[in-house]
């Protein structure tokens, strides 16, 4: 069956649909990423976005229930070259195009995919949308154009209820932005008792938990959306070690006055490298952001920038230098992508020790 | 951290002749990388034995030794150079071996000369089996259960505790030489006692065997600050149990997730900063398709053909960057090459899937063992490009240059079920077309994979293909399945085929309909960033990115995947031709297939477009390009033999016309050539029936040489004796000779000669003849040669010359074009013309300093040689002696019989240089790998009508301190003749027998002229296989033989009682 993609400024690219039947309007995003298709449309950062993978075969290994990112993805529409009619893997339980089917994820293959990154990458970022028909262009793209994306799209994401990810060290509450499980993981094998908030989570809300440290999930969208986030920040960080992944740590740096600003096409892929400023050691990471803190307003008084992406020289890393409290753009927990940072949960693990111990003193 | 400035003279070592397991990667990374160190400024000097490399080129190094590669001479440079530091590992096993010799002689540490890239001890770590092992404990990373072993008995007695199925694997050799799956106690005794002998520290591993396993590679890079990165990962097609490098090979990983993939990453980043590697690695991992368990295989602290196949799958030039480690650079300062815009470090991320064949010698190897094992036989690999895998595989098929065009193989067809399943379960070189057929006759994926143990993700590509070729078949002229067929990557020829018609017709209905290819770039980061690379790939989409310049382009062919008879010489000539194109103020545009070589890589030429050297590939891309002509001289028999069907679709084929090409390749009108020029030929017919053949042999009279027409390299090419041969040989050959008429002729006995000239259409150039040490009837390329000619005086140099320009001008050639010349009785005749550049251009290019290629593409493009300042006839002769001598696989090839003849056989060839003939000789034997000691023994086992001239031999190996040994019926000859031979039985007869005495290595060289009968089991060809396994010298060849004397007396001193 045929199936289009109509980007904002005109362009219509026609391929083959797959996953579900159905239209979708979302803002359209690339990743380069040669693995982890699975962990990338259940990531929460997607939601509301059109998905383009670069890499042009998809689907080669199916989908397992270990890898989902979130159970509930958001992520509305998928983009590639090739799905693979046969797919193998010894965790195989379903194929990509079931797995679309069921989360309701329409999928549009077989077009060139690199001319509409390349158009993205140009351009910068676009609202695009799936459709079956291109009979009435003019239309589809002026309900395209009118149509105004979520802004709200946190809320959407977020769990509503607060939950306990049981464990038997450290008392951790992660807020939930769009959280990755890859998170949750990463504070499972370090045997953390975490408490999941909703994003509507207050300072007084989770101080009232006496947690050892404070988590900022990753999460899709604009910051500047969040901004009760922003004021929940600027207290807890005076009581609490915090770390901040992705949109945690846009919010935490506006929380300590520095801004952001919208990429013209964002980071997503894990072949991003990063250097440490203070080791100068430089390692691959997993990235998936439109938005970006601009080092210009970084507070030299209040925060260090302490990573950069070594090519374009974005800030990847905030410290700040009267409180424990840190944040990195990319994703030390990958999944899907290099594992090259992962060390980072111990460095806040070393910090909710670090003050327990003074507290002790 | 900045280069480093306390060392200014680095030497480079080269990885020296071409042999399998060790081809033309080499002179890729090492070109690269004497480029990127003199790009940094430092002074480079060079040493490698291989003269058909670009990388011995005077403007590669600041000084180019073309010696042998051993300590000896190496050494002997070095007490003349003083370098500061040395480079050893670019140059492949032999380089890495050889630096770990010359630092066990001292003279590291006398000189002070530091090793650059890898310690010795990270070299000794990964590649003492022991230490590696002790290394993966230490790291916890697992290994299959191995133990090392120095004799058989302990093989044996480990095996039992591990259980068969085992695999040997011998230390410290190359693709895997001398090892192998065993499933029995006997198979070990007899693989293990081999493989203990090739391994120079007689040391092997016997390990648990993980056949069945995901076989995944990594290429990694590591700097000195610690930064490491994977630049590409691949997985085989074939699971483990199938080397590598005769594995169909995918970059990057298609069946991993991403737990999977980043599990394997994490490990070979450990491993490359636990050896602390400066520069570049390869990491073999298995892993278990059922499990996330994998075990580490092993990892080569150097550059290899991987990476050569890596840097072409992702375009990140992994040797430049490796040289640029090695002194002191780091990643995170050298800029990307490729997109400019970013750093070197950078792990890649492809928009496209790369697929690798390799190229095996099986069409030249009738007799040889087709099995595919542990040990490497391919003599090159392709390498395609697509936005499907099935379009990848269906381009790089059509690359091999085989038989087979696509996965139609009549041959297979015929096979029964039974023949077709064994044929799945124990893999030869042409599986996948078995796997075609398979899904063809309906077999399922299920029934396929538990034959093959190929993940079914792979098996679903090419049982893909075959559902198209049958929805072809089915809709004869249907648009859509056209479109659908070209987006997956079916070729016009192929297309044409299954709707019975000409692919002509295909491509006009194509281009009627604007079904048409688009490029797109290799750019290494899947378009995320802007990028310039002039590297392009095709593909059935929508946007293409290739756009001519408004300058007038050249394009020039390659010359494929390397073969045996059209190897790394002809890439040498590609890169060449485009220098001069660029000298021109052309733009040189290449195409090829071979990720191997120099000419693919995309700095070397204007633009380079990665495709198949296929009629259609090559006329899609001149449609777009619209260059002023295409040069077809260079690209060995691949390039020429496409000049007919471009020239039809109306290209300009430049230099030799077409039709005058014709006349040279076409029997008949070259003897009419012949003929009116009034030159000298030996009689030879063409025939196309048995009976014809038969009738012309009798006609000129036995012996007579029989092939067919138009093959490269002497394919198929035989002396026969009688009617009985004549009758096999066109038995064995009959599908050949449906093709090609055979031509029949006359074998005269005298010395082989053969010269290549560069012609303007008035003026000839012969820059030098190069006389061949063995006899007519040994093929040229086998042959050992001597620049200048040593046998011939000026009558028959006048002669050469002569009839030389004659032809030239009379074929009007403009370009180049090779003489092969037979001088019998004091009248030199011609044997034949090779319209094109040959195998010896690179050689006397090298001694004479005649730039042959950039001279004829001038001429080519309009130069005369008077302009370019050059005078017609033969260029004066040098005064030092240079010797070519061939290079065998022979060790790698089981069954191949090594009995030189009119059938080329060697992979690679090495010069020896020196003020005397003798010397000259020496050298090209040493650089052979010929062990020669001062006191050794040889052993003689000849035909009976040989040995008067044995006798001659046998007594001057005596006078130089020799041992002789021979057969009953040779000793018997000697002894009666006054000579101390020593007796060994023949095979089958009394112990010690003959096999003994040479599994005992009681002899350094076999001398060796029993008949070249059909026959595997013939006396003759056991005892020269066994030699071969034992790594004995073996000469086949008297000429051979006496070169070999004069190069022993010259180094020792006589003996003569008063």
């Amino acid at each position: 069956m045929e199936r289009y993609l109509v980007l904002e400024d005109g362009t219509v690219f026609s391929g083959e649909a797959f996953g579900f039947e159905g239209q979708t309007t979302g803002e359209v995003v690339f990743t380069t990423g040669m693995t982890g298709y699975q962990e990338a449309v259940t990531d929460q950062s997607f939601a509301n976005q059109i998905l383009v993978f670069t890499n042009p075969l998809i689907g080669n290994y199916g989908v397992n229930l270990d890898d989902y990112e979130s159970l509930m993805p958001n992520c509305c529409g998928v983009i590639c070259r090739e799905v693979a009619r046969v797919s193998d893997s010894w965790r195989k339980q379903g194929t990509f195009d079931d797995f679309l089917k069921q989360m309701q994820i329409p999928g549009l293959c077989h077009i060139d995919t690199r001319a509409l990154t390349k158009k993205l990458r140009e351009h910068g970022t676009m609202k695009g949308c799936l459709v079956d028909s291109v009979h009435d262009m003019t239309h589809t793209l002026d309900q395209l154009r009118a149509t105004v994306l979520n802004d709200r799209v946190v809320e959407q994401v977020s769990t509503t209820k607060p939950y306990p990810n049981p464990g038997e060290k450290r008392n951790v509450v992660l807020v939930d932005y769009g959280l990755k499980h890859s998170i949750l993981r990463e504070l499972s094998k370090r045997d953390c008792n975490t408490i999941v908030l909703p994003s509507s989570a207050t300072a007084q809300d989770i101080l009232n938990l006496k947690p050892d440290g404070v988590m900022l999930s990753n999460g899709p969208g604009d910051p500047k959306d969040v901004l009760h986030a922003v004021e929940m920040v600027k207290e807890v960080q005076k009581h609490l070690p915090l770390f901040g992944i992705c949109l945690g740590h846009q919010i935490f740096a506006l929380a300590n006055g520095a801004d952001t600003y919208k990429m013209k096409f964002g980071h997503r892929g894990f072949n991003h490298p990063v250097r440490e400023i203070a080791t100068g050691r430089i390692n691959f990471t997993s990235q998936n952001h439109g938005y970006a803190v601009d080092p210009a307003t970084v507070d030299k008084a209040e925060l260090i920038i302490t990573h950069r992406e070594i090519n374009d020289g974005t800030v990847e890393g905030l410290r700040h230098k009267r409180y424990k409290a840190f944040s990195v753009q990319f994703h030390p927990d990958a999944a899907p992508g290099p594992h090259d940072a992962v060390d980072l949960f111990d460095d806040f693990m070393h910090m909710i020790d670090q003050r327990k111990e003074e507290e002790n003193a | 951290m900045p280069k480093r400035t306390d060392i200014k003279k680095i030497m480079v070592l080269g990885s020296g002749p071409i042999i399998i397991g060790q081809a033309a990667e080499f002179d890729y990374s090492g070109t690269q990388a004497c480029m990127a160190l003199r790009e940094e400024g430092y002074e480079v000097v060079l040493v490698n034995s291989n003269p058909a490399t670009i990388m011995t080129d005077t403007d590669i190094a600041d000084r180019v030794y073309l010696e042998p590669l051993t300590v000896e001479s190496v050494s002997r440079i070095m007490r003349q150079e003083y370098p500061d530091a040395l480079l050893p590992t670019l140059g492949g096993q032999i380089g890495l071996n050889l630096a770990i010799a010359l630092h066990k002689s001292g003279i590291l540490d006398e000189l002070g000369i530091e090793l650059l890239g890898t310690k010795l001890s990270a070299i000794d770590q990964a590649e003492d089996r022991e230490k590696f092992k002790e290394l993966m404990l230490q790291l916890n990373e697992p290994i299959p259960a191995s133990k090392t072993v120095n004799t058989v008995a302990e093989a044996l007695e480990f095996a039992e505790t591990i259980g068969y199925p085992v695999i040997v694997r011998p230390a410290f050799t190359m693709g895997g030489t001398g090892g192998g799956l065993c499933d029995t106690p006997a198979e070990l005794e007899e693989i293990a006692a081999n493989g203990l002998d090739l391994s120079p520290a007689t040391q092997c591993l016997i390990e648990k065997s993980i056949m069945g396993h995901k076989e995944i590679e990594f290429e990694v890079m590591r700097d000195s600050a610690n930064n490491a990165m994977v630049v590409c990962s691949m997985e085989n097609f074939d699971p483990v149990g199938i080397h590598t490098g005769d594995s169909i090979v995918v970059a990057p990983t298609q069946t991993l997730t991403d737990r999977e993939y980043q599990m394997l990453r994490d490990c070979s980043l450990k491993l490359i900063r636990a050896l602390k590697i400066e520069g570049g690695c390869n990491v073999q991992l298995a892993l278990d398709p059922n499990s996330f368990n994998y075990n580490v295989i092993e990892v080569n602290p150097r550059v290899s053909r991987s990476s050569a196949l890596a840097s072409k799958a992702t375009g990140y030039p992994i040797a430049k960057m490796a040289a640029k480690i090695a002194v002191g650079l780091t990643l995170d300062e050298i800029k990307n090459p490729v997109t400019q815009t970013t750093y070197a470090e950078f792990e890649p991320a492809l928009d496209y899937v790369v697929a690798k064949i390799p190229r095996w010698p099986f069409d030249k190897f009738a007799q040889a063992d087709r099995t595919l094992g542990t040990q490497m036989k391919a003599t090159g690999e392709v390498m395609a490009i697509g936005r499907n895998l099935e379009e990848a595989l269906q381009k790089a098929v059509r690359s091999l240059e085989i038989d087979e065009k696509d996965l139609l193989s009549p041959r297979v067809a015929k096979a029964s079920d039974e023949e077709l399943e064994k044929k799945l379960v124990h893999a030869q070189d042409d599986r996948l077309f078995y796997l075609a057929e398979a899904f063809r006759r309906g077999y399922t994926l299920r029934e396929v994979h538990e034959f093959t143990k190929i993940n079914l993700y792979y098996l679903d590509i090419v049982k893909h293909i075959i559902e198209l070729e049958a929805k072809l078949k089915a809709h004869p002229n249907k648009l859509a399945c056209l479109k659908e067929a070209k987006y997956y990557g079916f070729s016009d020829h192929t297309i044409a085929k299954l709707w019975d018609t000409t692919a002509e017709k295909i491509r006009a209905l194509r281009k009627e309909n604007q079904i048409l290819p688009v490029y797109k770039m290799v750019d290494t980061c899947a378009a995320e960033f802007e990028s310039h690379t002039p590297y392009f790939y095709s593909s059935y989409d929508l946007e293409n990115e290739s756009h001519p310049s408004t300058k007038e382009s050249i394009l020039v062919i390659g010359s494929g995947p390397i073969r045996i008879g059209q190897g790394v010489e002809f890439d040498y000539a590609t890169v060449h031709s485009v220098k001069a194109i660029q000298k021109l103020g052309y733009e040189a545009i290449v195409m090829n297939s071979n990720p191997e070589t120099v000419s693919t890589d995309f700095s070397v030429s204007d633009k380079l477009y990665f495709e198949p050297l296929d009629l259609e590939d090559v006329l899609n891309v001149i449609e777009l390009e619209q260059p002023k002509g295409v040069i077809v001289q260079f690209g060995g028999q691949t390039a020429i033999n496409l000049a007919a069907g471009l020239e039809a679709n109306g290209v300009n084929v430049l230099g030799t016309a077409v039709a005058d090409l014709d006349r040279a390749e076409d029997r008949e009108l070259f003897d009419q050539v012949i003929k009116q020029l009034g030159l000298k030929q030996p009689v030879g017919k063409t025939a196309m029936s048995k009976e014809e053949v038969l009738a012309c042999a009798h006609e000129i009279g036995y012996p007579v040489l029989v092939r067919p027409s138009y093959v490269l390299g002497g394919r198929a090419m035989e002396i026969v004796n009688n009617d009985e041969e004549l009758t096999q040989y066109l038995a064995e050959n009959a599908h050949l000779a449906k093709e090609h008429p055979i031509l029949v002729d006359a074998y005269l006995e005298g010395y082989e000669c053969e010269v290549d000239a560069i012609c303007d259409g008035k003026d000839v150039l012969l820059p030098g003849i190069m006389e061949h040490i063995e006899q007519a009837g040994v093929h040229s390329g086998d042959s050992m040669a001597v620049y200048p000619p040593q046998n011939f005086d000026q009558s028959v140099k006048d002669q050469i010359e002569d009839a030389t320009k004659k032809l030239a001008v009379a074929l009007k050639c403009i370009g180049i074009m090779n003489i092969q010349f037979i001088v019998h009785k004091g009248e030199v005749y011609v044997l034949e013309v090779n319209p094109r550049a040959s195998r010896t251009v690179p050689f006397l290019s090298k001694i004479t300093d005649i730039k042959m290629t950039q001279v004829a593409t001038q001429v080519i493009l309009g130069k005369t040689l008077k302009e370019l300042g050059y005078e017609s006839g033969i260029y004066p002769e040098s005064e030092m002696i240079h010797v070519k001598a061939p290079v065998f696989s022979f060790n790698k090839l089981a069954d191949v019989d090594s009995l030189l003849g009119p059938e080329m056989k060697s992979t690679g060839e090495v010069m020896g240089s020196d003020h005397s003939f003798e010397k000259a000789l020496y050298k090209a034997f040493v650089g052979a790998n010929m062990k020669l000691p001062a006191n050794g023994s040889v052993l003689f086992t000849v035909k009976d009508k040989d040995k008067q001239q044995a006798l001659t031999l046998a007594k001057r190996f005596a006078k130089i301190g020799y041992r002789i040994f021979a057969t009953a019926g040779t000793a018997e000859f000697l002894n009666e003749n006054g000579l101390h031979t020593m007796t060994v039985a023949k095979i089958g007869q009394a112990k010690p027998g003959i096999l003994d005495v040479l599994q005992n290595n009681e002899v350094d060289i076999v001398i060796n002229t029993m008949d070249h009968d059909q026959e595997k089991v013939s006396d003759g060809f056991v005892i020269r296989q066994t030699a071969i396994e034992h790594n004995i010298a073996l000469l086949t060849s008297f000429d051979t033989v006496d070169a070999l004397l004069k190069a022993l007396e010259n180094r020792s001193f006589s003996t003569t009682a008063l």
